[in-house]
Order: C-alpha cells, then sequence, then structure tokens
C-alpha cells in the first residue's frame, strides 16, 4: 500500500483516509496535489475547452472522464439537442455534446436513457464508488458522498485543470461531525433532516469544513436519502458531505454498469469496509440532532438556513438576534411577500416543482406519487425525473400515471426549474413549491419566490394549492 | 495570469451577508460569451430594475463610488454555486480586491485562480471599514499584498492572514497549471501505484 497508509498511528476519519490515499504530494506550505478518480462534466465546459485548445494541451485522461448535459437542456416532451434554439446556449450545449464526443470522452447524450442530471447519473451507472475523489464544476457535488466518496464542486479554471492533468491543488480543510440520532417521525424525510441542520447551523456554518453525517438516523437512509442529505452541504457551505460506506451502499452500488465485478468487486469491498472514522479520531467541530424533533420543513424565505417547521410560522424580524439578522430578514420577506407571523400553511403557491439533484430520483418520486395518489393538483405541477433510467423505472412502476391522472406534468430529465438557465422559468412574483435546493433571490426567475421542501411536501402544496403538512396525507395513517 | 500590483482605489461598501453567486451574475446570463465582457451583468437585478435602469438606492450606482477596486461585503460572501462567471463580472467591472469577514469556498478558490484578490479580515473590523466608506464615499483603501496589509483611510494598517501558495501565485502571476504540468512524472507515478492498489477503477 502507498498513500493508504495513515502518515502516524494516529486515528483518522472518513475524510482523513481518502484524502491520505489521493495525495500526489505536498508542498512544505501545506498545498497539497490530489488525484482525481473520476471527473464529471456538463454544459459549463466550454471555457476549459478552450483553454485546453490555447495551451495545445488535451484531456489527460478521457477513461476517467463522464460528460453529460443537464444545465442548459429544456424538459419537454420530444426535445432535442435542437430545441436549444439560442445561440449562446446552443454554444454551451455544444461544449459536451459535441467538443467533449470528439475528444473521446464518454457522453451520456441527449436521447440516451443514461442522460440525465450529472449528480444523480454518477451513483446510478457506479461511477461514484466508495473512496474515490471526484470533482465536477458544480457546487452540489457533494452528492457523491453519500455513497463514501471525497467528492467536491470546483470551478471552470480548475475544471481545464483537472482535465489537462487529473489532479487539483487544495488546502486540507477543517472537518465537522453532524450525527443525527433518534427515530424520525412519520413524513419527515432526508430533505427535511438537511434543511433542518442548514437552520441550525447556518448558511456559513461550514464554510471551510467537511462534514460527514453520522448517527443512527443516517445510517437508516437510504442511499438515496443520504445523497438528498450530503447534496446540500453546500448551503451549509461545506464543499463536501459524506458518509461512511456500509452494507447499504455496498448493496446500491452492487451491479453497476461502472462499479467493479467478480474479483475485483470483492477485493474492493475488502478496501471499502475499511472507509469509517476510527473511534478515537478527533473533528474541528461537532454537531448533534436528534431527529425525532424534527418535522416536515419549508423555507420561508431566501437563503437556506431560513426554514421552520410546516406547523411553525413565517418569523418576526423583531425577535432576530441582531441588527444584521433583523436586516437579513426583513429583506428576505420583502421578497418573499410574506407578513410575519403567518402560519406557513396559509401561504398559497402558484406552482410546484418535483425534480433537481436533490430530490429527482426514484424513492423521491414514489413518496410523492404516495401523496398524490387518487387526488388532483390545484396548481400547475411539474414532475422531472433525474435521469433517463428513472423516468423508465418510475414508468414502470405506473407512477407517471398517477401524477398525470392528478394534473402533474411528466417530464424529461434535467436541472430544469432548479437552475433557471434552460428557459424553465417562472414569471415575476409567483410562489413556487420547489424540491430544489435553493431559494436564492431571483433562482427559478426573476423576482420569483422559491419555498424549499421535500417531495412529499411538494405534492402535498400541489394538492392543497397553499404549502401543507404532509402528515395527515399519507396512507396508512 | 497578470501579477498582482499593489492598488491605491475607491471602495465601495456592500453590507448585506450571504451575497450569493446568483445575485453577482443571474443565471440567465451564465451563456454570455467570456470575452464580450460580463460587467453589465455584475449585480444585475441588484444594480437595475425592470426596465433596465440603474437603481439609484443601490450602492455601487452613486457617482462617488464610481471607479471601486475594492469591494467590502458582508459575511460569507460568493456562497451557492461554482460559477467562476461571478469572478469574471466582479473583475470585468473592475474589482481587484473583495474583503469580507468570509467567503463561500468555491467562490473564494475562483477569485484566486483569476487574481482577484479575497481578503478576510475580522467582521467587526469589516463593519468599521463599511461604516468609514459609507461616511467618506470615495475613500480609498490601500492594498499591498506584499506585505498582506490593508491601509484603511487615516492610516490604519491591517493585516491579513493569506494561504503562502496563493500569494505566490498572484504575486508572480503564476497559474497552478503551469506548476502542475511540471510534475507530470510525480502524476504517473502515482497512475502507476494506483493501478496496482485499487485495480477495480
Amino acid at each position: 500500500m502507498t498513500g493508504g497508509m495513515p502518515a502516524t498511528g494516529n486515528p483518522r476519519t472518513l475524510f482523513d483516509k481518502i484524502w491520505d490515499q489521493h495525495v500526489v504530494m505536498e508542498r512544505e506550505d501545506g498545498q497539497t496535489l490530489l488525484y482525481v478518480d473520476r471527473h464529471l462534466i456538463h454544459e459549463g465546459t466550454m471555457e476549459p475547452f478552450a483553454t485546453l485548445a490555447r495551451r495545445g494541451l488535451s484531456v489527460r485522461r478521457t477513461d476517467r472522464t463522464f460528460g453529460m448535459a443537464d444545465h442548459f437542456v429544456p424538459t419537454f416532451a420530444g426535445r432535442t439537442a435542437d430545441s436549444v434554439v439560442d445561440p449562446e446556449a446552443r454554444a454551451m450545449l455544444d461544449s459536451i455534446e459535441k467538443t467533449a464526443v470528439e475528444q473521446g470522452i464518454t457522453v451520456y447524450r441527449l436521447g440516451d436513457p443514461r442522460q440525465g442530471i450529472v449528480h444523480v447519473v454518477g451513483p446510478e451507472q457506479g461511477l461514484t464508488l466508495p473512496g474515490l475523489l471526484m470533482v465536477c464544476g458544480d457546487s452540489h457535488t457533494a452528492t457523491h458522498g453519500a455513497l463514501g466518496a471525497l467528492a467536491f464542486g470546483i470551478g471552470s479554471t480548475e475544471v481545464a485543470h483537472v482535465l489537462a492533468t487529473q489532479t487539483l491543488w487544495q488546502r486540507r480543510p477543517k472537518s465537522m461531525r453532524i450525527s443525527l440520532d433518534g427515530v424520525s417521525g412519520a413524513g419527515v424525510t432526508a430533505k427535511d433532516l438537511i434543511l433542518a441542520i442548514i437552520a441550525r447551523i447556518g448558511a456559513q456554518g461550514a464554510v471551510g469544513h467537511i462534514i460527514e453525517y453520522a448517527g443512527a438516523a443516517v445510517r437508516r437512509l437510504s442511499s438515496e436519502g443520504r445523497m438528498t442529505l450530503c447534496n446540500m452541504s453546500i448551503e451549509a457551505g461545506a464543499r463536501a458531505g459524506m458518509v461512511a460506506p456500509d452494507d447499504t451502499t455496498f448493496s446500491y452500488v452492487a451491479g453497476r454498469a461502472h462499479a467493479p465485478q467478480g474479483d475485483a468487486w470483492e477485493r474492493a469491498l475488502r478496501a471499502w469496509r475499511d472507509f469509517h472514522t476510527d473511534p478515537d479520531a478527533r473533528f474541528d467541530r461537532e454537531v448533534h440532532l436528534d431527529v425525532a424533533d424534527v418535522g416536515p420543513m419549508v423555507t420561508w424565505g431566501t437563503s437556506p438556513d431560513q426554514a421552520v417547521s410546516i406547523d411553525g410560522r413565517v418569523p418576526d424580524p423583531a425577535r432576530a438576534a441582531d441588527s444584521a439578522q433583523r436586516a437579513s430578514w426583513n429583506a428576505a420577506l420583502d421578497y418573499m411577500g410574506l407578513e410575519p407571523g403567518t402560519p406557513m400553511d396559509a401561504i398559497e403557491v402558484n406552482h410546484v416543482f418535483i425534480g433537481s439533484c436533490t430530490n429527482s430520483r426514484i424513492e423521491d418520486l414514489r413518496l410523492a406519487a404516495q401523496v398524490v395518489a387518487g387526488r388532483s393538483a390545484r396548481v400547475p405541477a411539474w414532475v422531472v425525473p433525474g435521469s433517463g433510467l428513472i423516468k423508465r423505472q418510475a414508468e414502470a412502476e405506473g407512477l407517471h400515471r398517477i401524477f398525470r391522472s392528478a394534473g402533474f406534468e411528466w417530464r424529461e430529465p434535467g436541472c430544469s426549474m432548479c437552475v433557471g438557465m434552460n428557459g424553465e422559468i417562472l414569471a415575476p412574483g409567483m410562489r413556487c413549491a420547489s424540491t430544489s435546493n435553493r431559494n436564492f433571490v431571483g433562482r427559478q426567475g426573476k423576482g420569483v419566490r422559491t419555498h424549499l421542501m421535500s417531495p412529499a411536501m411538494a405534492a402535498a402544496a400541489a394538492i392543497n394549492g397553499r404549502l401543507a403538512d404532509v402528515r395527515p396525507m399519507i396512507p396508512g395513517r | 495570469m497578470e501579477r498582482f500590483v499593489p492598488i491605491d482605489a475607491k471602495a465601495v461598501p456592500l453590507r448585506q451577508a450571504d451575497i450569493d453567486t446568483d445575485q453577482i451574475i443571474p443565471a440567465r446570463f451564465l451563456q454570455k460569451p467570456r470575452e464580450a465582457g460580463l460587467s453589465d451583468y455584475l449585480f444585475r437585478d441588484l444594480r437595475f430594475d425592470d426596465l433596465g435602469i440603474a437603481r439609484t438606492d443601490f450602492i455601487l450606482n452613486r457617482p462617488e463610488y464610481a471607479g471601486a477596486r475594492v469591494l467590502v461585503a458582508g459575511r460569507n460572501f460568493g456562497c451557492g454555486s461554482s460559477r467562476e462567471t461571478a469572478v469574471w463580472a466582479l473583475k470585468d467591472y473592475g474589482f481587484r480586491v473583495v474583503i469580507a469577514p468570509s467567503f463561500g469556498d468555491i467562490f473564494r478558490n475562483n477569485s484566486f485562480a483569476n487574481g482577484l484578490l479575497p481578503i478576510v479580515l475580522a467582521k467587526d473590523v469589516v463593519e468599521d471599514l463599511q461604516q468609514t466608506l459609507e461616511l467618506h464615499p470615495g475613500a480609498h483603501l490601500q492594498v499591498e499584498l506584499e506585505r498582506s496589509e490593508v491601509v484603511a483611510p487615516g492610516g490604519r494598517i491591517l493585516g491579513f492572514e493569506i494561504d503562502a501558495f496563493r500569494k505566490q501565485c498572484l504575486l508572480q502571476g503564476l497559474d497552478e497549471l503551469g506548476l502542475t504540468l511540471s510534475l507530470e512524472p510525480h502524476i504517473a507515478a502515482f497512475e502507476r501505484r494506483t493501478a496496482q492498489d485499487r485495480p477495480w477503477l
């Protein structure tokens, strides 16, 4: 073994073990050159390819690079690359559909059932594996940490650097462990847990840290639920979130297209079982949360940490902790068009979006469909599956019929209404119940008001035409 | 990358916390070609109303701050999306330095990669600076990277910490890619080792 062994006999965290295994070299000043096992790319790769061309460089490891278009693609039925008519947007799309293909990179092109949102497709294709170091030019790359990988988002210059060298300069970040204990109530999903965590530690609470999510409540989550949890680490300021791999992880990974097979699988499994935090390892910061205290969460403001339980009320800026927070709450309420003290479940919505790299996986669609079944949507509602394969799976289970007969639109895979860069936006002043990850000002269109929540809660909002507590609507209760 | 030279320039305060990269440059402009310049899109919806008319209440639009090259921002500046266009838009507008109590991690890395210097100062120091700049619109800050110092109006010297590697890259105008390419034998050796240790990749 080489980098995998500890430099000293000290107990190490999951993060330490993966980091140590990927060190190509470390400078005296602490800057470390890390090797990237797998690099995922999307339409934002025009500028990096231009950098390579300008410097006469080529992609160093086309076999470690995988691409797909997701951000700029429309999601209406029958869409193709030619549906993108704006020449500037088309140029972005062509960086994947043409340039990446010409470079010899594997690309899941539009129309290929494997195409989808990059953070959904990576795990689905077995590109994401325990112990890997992965990057992508997208801040939600933390998603892949759910399978025990170290995965983080990078900028465009860094994408060019990885394409050319398969490495990246980093300085070892601080570590934070968030332990989720207890048993969560019915109707409380991974999305509610991460919204509650962000509300607790703040949108900047984990800046400079890598989060490891641990505890019994994390162990009980499916791999999909862990992806939702890790996905929004960046909304707490952390570049990466991770969960130690276990049997849930291994059974998720087994048999996937790029996962090891046969003897290689057995060998990998032995190595992967070591990817956990040693009992005496220390974190720079520890946070504990009892999930029994978490209800279905919704955001009321314009930062992901501005969230309360659905049975709560819009907070009063008069009760803010300090003048800065008061100013920020006032600005948020002004943008959101909300009055302090309004019960959250009295807020009417104009649109519902179920999708995004946070919540577009099969489990998400099943939970939403369970709420929708036999009911009708009062407002326009979209379901955008995270990949073509998830769409197929959902159709095989008949979920699309449940959504359609309730008046939902059943669409093609892509980032859609989460990113506001593919034409799928709402009109100013509209209010959207959304399963995406950012309620920023203008995120779903100029002047659009976003409330973040789980797929089940978004389904409940669609049925009621307002934010609603999903708990009484869950079958069997 | 150009070398980072000492700056003596107007600074503009922007007090709001958690300014995300969607506010720095809204998503609808991300497809704009970089060569054409992105300064028109910087803080687009904060700077301009629905008709495209400059909002007089937004501080960057006040004539006293015209030509500012230093932005003194709130906590968690540049949080959110990894879009490097946020940094390009700030640079195209003329900014060379952003001072804040904290930054989004990816934004900070992107800043260094483009010669935009992100300086972290304590929250109360930043708020003091903001207040001074509000009371004396158009006042200058000096930024001296070699000494890791900001000189506030009135001559107060504020030291800041910066990663030695980043500092060297900025001062010499080095880019990381050139350096890394020279380390090719190390990368190749690493690949040979891991091919044995982790043959499933």
